[in-house]
This record gives structure tokens, sequence and C-alpha cells, in this order.
């Protein structure tokens, strides 16, 4: 029997999770490793290891070849914790692997963004099971009341790996894969202080997550998890808001699926505009505050 | 004590690419190829490890057609002091370059392993945790910061939320992010010099197929033109149409 096997890392992944456990047309299970899962899931079981932090790669790829190897799919949603981890299960599984998974085309083909999502290519698999890390875009929940059966579970850990420190910056913003609205700010913002006060009054006034392209964050303004494109965090809120961003191919990679896009730029030319859907050609020291206040 | 450091070459990473007509390859006609930039980010971090401990010894390791020569050539230029180069033509997927690399790492025996943490072209971010998982070695992805201490390696890595630092038994696989390095730049005379470096080359060891399959490439649906606004007030109510803001 075909079945799915959803690797949560905290709540926020089992919220995404729904959508692809939905769209995967499979019975499917949680493996919950901290906090406890979103209700209202539609998995058949909750493997709840109730964990205060998820340990290293090889700790948990050890543990979860084992229990993971009769599932059909073992996917996770696409972020930095998955592709660790996943990678690895993958490696030790000797199976195949599709990473940011678009769609779900059949039992073993799948779409997927390639170069900095310029090409979306349609991959297939050649054996199960299969490790899939999914873009939660393209996979929208329907409600359900489906009861899930939730198991309190324990691994037998094993690995060689010592975390040293571990430094979480949460700032009480929503988590900024899953927000409604992400305003994301650019090098213009000059300094941490300046990017904070602009970019995260914006964000604050609309319950937003705060996000910054490559060239901010290399510069010092703002912090390494808010970085927005190919090689950072893909959004897909129902508003951007991109302030002081002339619009690279690498940050447009991760704002694509965003349902309206807003740009504020000094540069009437800047590529950013022609993806988005309301462009205001004004100085966003200007236009930000001004947006916020009347907000 | 010997750095592994894996070489990708890829398209221009700046450049606009498209499919093929046909949906069957990435159209390259004019297009430029180059290191991949996070193998470069590795490639760099071997270099400036050699140049605070001498006893470190760099071997850059490519696996594809003819012309990876020119971004092996280029590591060497770097700093690298040898180059392999699996030379195939053969369809590879990241276990079948996982599988490869385990070959090299059994014939080489390095202490540790430098790779990209994903190749600009495919964005898979695959190969180096598969390898990992086959040597059964520990794995630091995302890597920020490296620094060796006797048997261990501690690397900062960037995380979801922030950074954690790992500290690693040796051997170990190390993937490599932005924040790392920037790589120098290497004019083309520093090419041409690193000409006397060696570079092997062999042939595949391994007949592993590969678990995946292209079967189509094609554009993204594009967006529908936008419009400009002339002011803040038409924007907030152009969003309040849109349903996006109260």
């Amino acid at each position: 029997m075909s079945r799915v096997l959803i690797v949560c890392f905290d709540r926020a992944d089992s919220l995404a999770a729904i959508g692809f456990g939905q769209a995967s047309g499979k019975p499917f299970d949680i493996l919950q490793l901290t906090q406890s899962a979103a209700e209202g899931t539609g998995a058949e079981k909750i493997y709840s290891l109730g964990l205060p932090t998820f340990p290293p790669a090889d700790y948990l790829a050890n543990a979860l070849s084992d229990f993971a190897k009769e599932y059909t799919w073992i996917a996770g949603v696409s972020n930095m914790r998955s592709k660790d981890v996943l990678a690895r299960l993958a490696g030790k599984l000797d199976c195949a692997m599709v990473t940011d998974v678009l769609s779900i085309e059949s039992e073993d083909t799948f779409t997927r963004p390639i170069v900095a999502g310029a090409i979306i290519a349609t991959v297939q698999v050649h054996a199960t099971p299969v490790v899939l890390t999914f873009r939660t875009s393209g996979f929208k929940a329907q409600p359900t009341d489906k009861a899930s059966e939730v198991i309190e579970h324990k691994f037998d850990w094993q690995g060689v790996t010592k975390r040293l420190s571990e430094n979480s910056r949460g700032g009480g913003r929503p988590d900024l894969a899953q927000a409604k609205v992400v305003v994301s700010g650019g090098r213009p913002l000059k300094d941490t202080e300046t990017f904070e006060k602009v970019i995260g009054g914006l964000a604050d006034k609309l319950g937003g997550a705060v996000g910054a392209t490559r060239a901010a964050v290399d510069s010092g303004i703002a912090a390494n998890e808010l970085q927005v494109g190919q090689t950072g965090k893909i959004v897909a809120p129902d508003l951007y808001i991109a302030a002081g961003i002339s619009g690279s191919t690498q940050h447009m990679a991760g704002i694509k699926d965003s349902k309206v896009i807003v740009a504020i730029n000094t540069d009437p030319d800047a590529p950013i505009f022609d993806v988005a859907d309301y462009g205001l050609v004004q100085d966003l020291f200007e236009a930000v505050p001004e947006l916020t206040d009347k907000l | 004590m010997k750095i592994l450091v894996t070489v990708k070459r890829v398209v221009d990473p700046y450049a606009k690419v498209k499919p093929l007509a046909d949906g069957s390859g990435i159209d390259t006609t004019g297009v430029k190829f180059d290191i991949n930039p996070f193998d470069e980010i590795a490639v760099e971090e071997a270099v400036r490890q050699k140049e605070k401990n001498a006893d470190i010894e760099i071997v850059a390791v490519s696996i594809g057609p003819a012309e990876c020569e020119e971004q092996l050539r280029k590591a060497l230029a770097m700093g690298a002091d040898k180059a392999i180069h699996v030379e195939t033509n053969d369809p590879l997927d990241s276990s079948v370059v996982a599988a490869e690399l385990a070959e090299i790492v059994k014939q080489e025996e390095p202490r540790v392993i430098f790779m990209g943490k994903q190749a600009t072209d495919n964005d898979h971010n695959q190969a180096g945790q598969i390898l990992a998982a086959k040597l059964d070695w520990p794995q630091a992805t995302f890597a920020s910061n490296i620094e060796f201490d006797g048997d261990r390696v501690n690397v900062t890595r960037e995380t979801d939320t922030g950074e954690e630092t790992l500290s690693m038994p040796l051997p170990a696989i190390i993937t490599t992010d932005l924040r790392l390095n920037e790589p120098r730049y290497i004019a083309l005379p520093g090419i041409i010099k690193a000409r006397s470096k060696p570079l092997e080359k062999q042939e595949r060891k391994t007949d592993v197929q590969p678990k995946t399959t292209v079967l189509k490439l094609e554009l993204p649906p594009e967006r529908p033109a936008g419009r400009k606004v002339e002011s803040v007030d038409e924007l907030i109510s152009a969003l309040k149409d849109r349903g996006v803001i109260e």
C-alpha cells in the first residue's frame, strides 16, 4: 500500500504539510520532531517526538532511515533543515530525491524549478522510496475534520556531531516562508537601524515578515536568515512589498509565486517593475513611512 | 591534511537561459560556462585554509565532459595543487555524482571534503549530503565559517532561523554557502600559469545509473504585466481592491 511520510521539524512545517499530504492522494503520516503538529492536518498518524530542539543531520538521518523506509514518498517542506537532513536520508536509503517539488504529475513524475526558476523541469524517478522536498505555494490546503491518531514516539539516537551553540533569531514576527505579508528591503536601506525602522516598521503594521536581498545581507544590513531568493528563502505571500530592490534574477526566483507584488524604487527602469503588480516610482524613505502611517 | 574540493561546470549563473525548443535541454547557444559559484567558494576556502596551514594539500575534482577541464584549470589557478577530471558524457544526477566521488575519496583519502551547497544550474542541494551518508561521515551544510581544531572541525552554518556551530570529528563533509568568503579574482595569466600543475584524467569507476530523468524543460508561466501607481494613496486603494490589505 502506497503511503506518504511527511517529516515536520516544527509546528509551522505541519501546517505547510497539509496541502501536500492532500495533493499526494495517498494516506499520509506526519513525523513531528519538535512542538506539536497543527490541528486538522488530515494525517492518519502523527508520530510525535516532542524534542526541545532537533539534533544534527547525522542523528536524524540514522534514525529516519529505519523508520521511513517502508513509505513510498518521504517528504518535507522545502527549507534548509529538510534539505540538510532529507538529502542525507536519500543517500542512506540509496533512493531518488527530488528537491523543491512544485507539482505532482503522477506517481513517479514531478515538476521543479531549475536555474533560479528560469526553467521548470519535469522529472521522473526510477525507484521507491522517493525523497521529496516541496514548495508550499503549489499545495493549498483544504479544510478537513479527519482526526489523526497521535502516537508518542522515541528514537535511539546515533551520531557523532556535537552542537556547540545555536543562535535562533525570531523577533516575534511570522515565519518568512509562510507569512501572508512580506516586506523586503535592499542595499539602499543603509544600515541595520534604518532597515529595521523602515522595513520592520511596515512589516509590523501589516503583521508580516521581513525579508532582504542578498546585497542587504552581504553588507550586514540584514540577518542571513532573511535572505529571499534562489539560494535563500522562497516566499509566496498574498502581498510582497519590495522596497529599494532592483530585482535580480536570483531575488525574483524567490518571490515569483507571491499573489501580489508591490515594488517601490526610485529607478523607473528597475527590472522589479516588470514583475510587480503595482509599481511606485518614489524614494522608499518617503513612500514606506507614508504607507506605514496611512495603513 | 588533504582537502578534496568539488568543481562543477555550470551555465553562467548570471545569464538568462531558456529551454531548447523541443524541451530536451537548456539552450546554451552563446552562453558562457563557469565554476558553480558555490564550488568557487569551496575552492577559495580550501586555499585560505592552506594559507594558514602549509601542510594542506588541495585536490580539485570535476565529473563531466571534456570542457570541465577549463573549470579545473581555474581551480588550480586559484591555488589547488592537483586536479582530477572524471571525464564522461553520461547523464549524471546527484546519486551518480556521489557514487563517483566516493570512489575518488577511496583513492585520495582526504580528511575533509568541501563542496558547494548546490549547483546553480540544477539547484538541487543534494550531492554533499548523499556523499556524506554513503561515506558515513558527519556533515555541515550551509557553512559560513570553518575552523580546524586538531582532529575536529568546527563549522558555523546558516539555518532557517539564524545560525549554529557544529563540531565534527574528521573526516567530514562541509557544503559552502555565500557568506563563507568572497573568491579571489583570477586573471587569465594566472590560469595559463596553472597549466604546469597536474591534471589527471580518469574514467568513471562505477556503473551507477541515475535515479531520476528529466523528461522535459519549459518556461515558467509568466506573471501578467502590472501597472505603475502615482502615489501611496493610489497604491493603498489598489491593494484594498485586490483584498490583500484591509
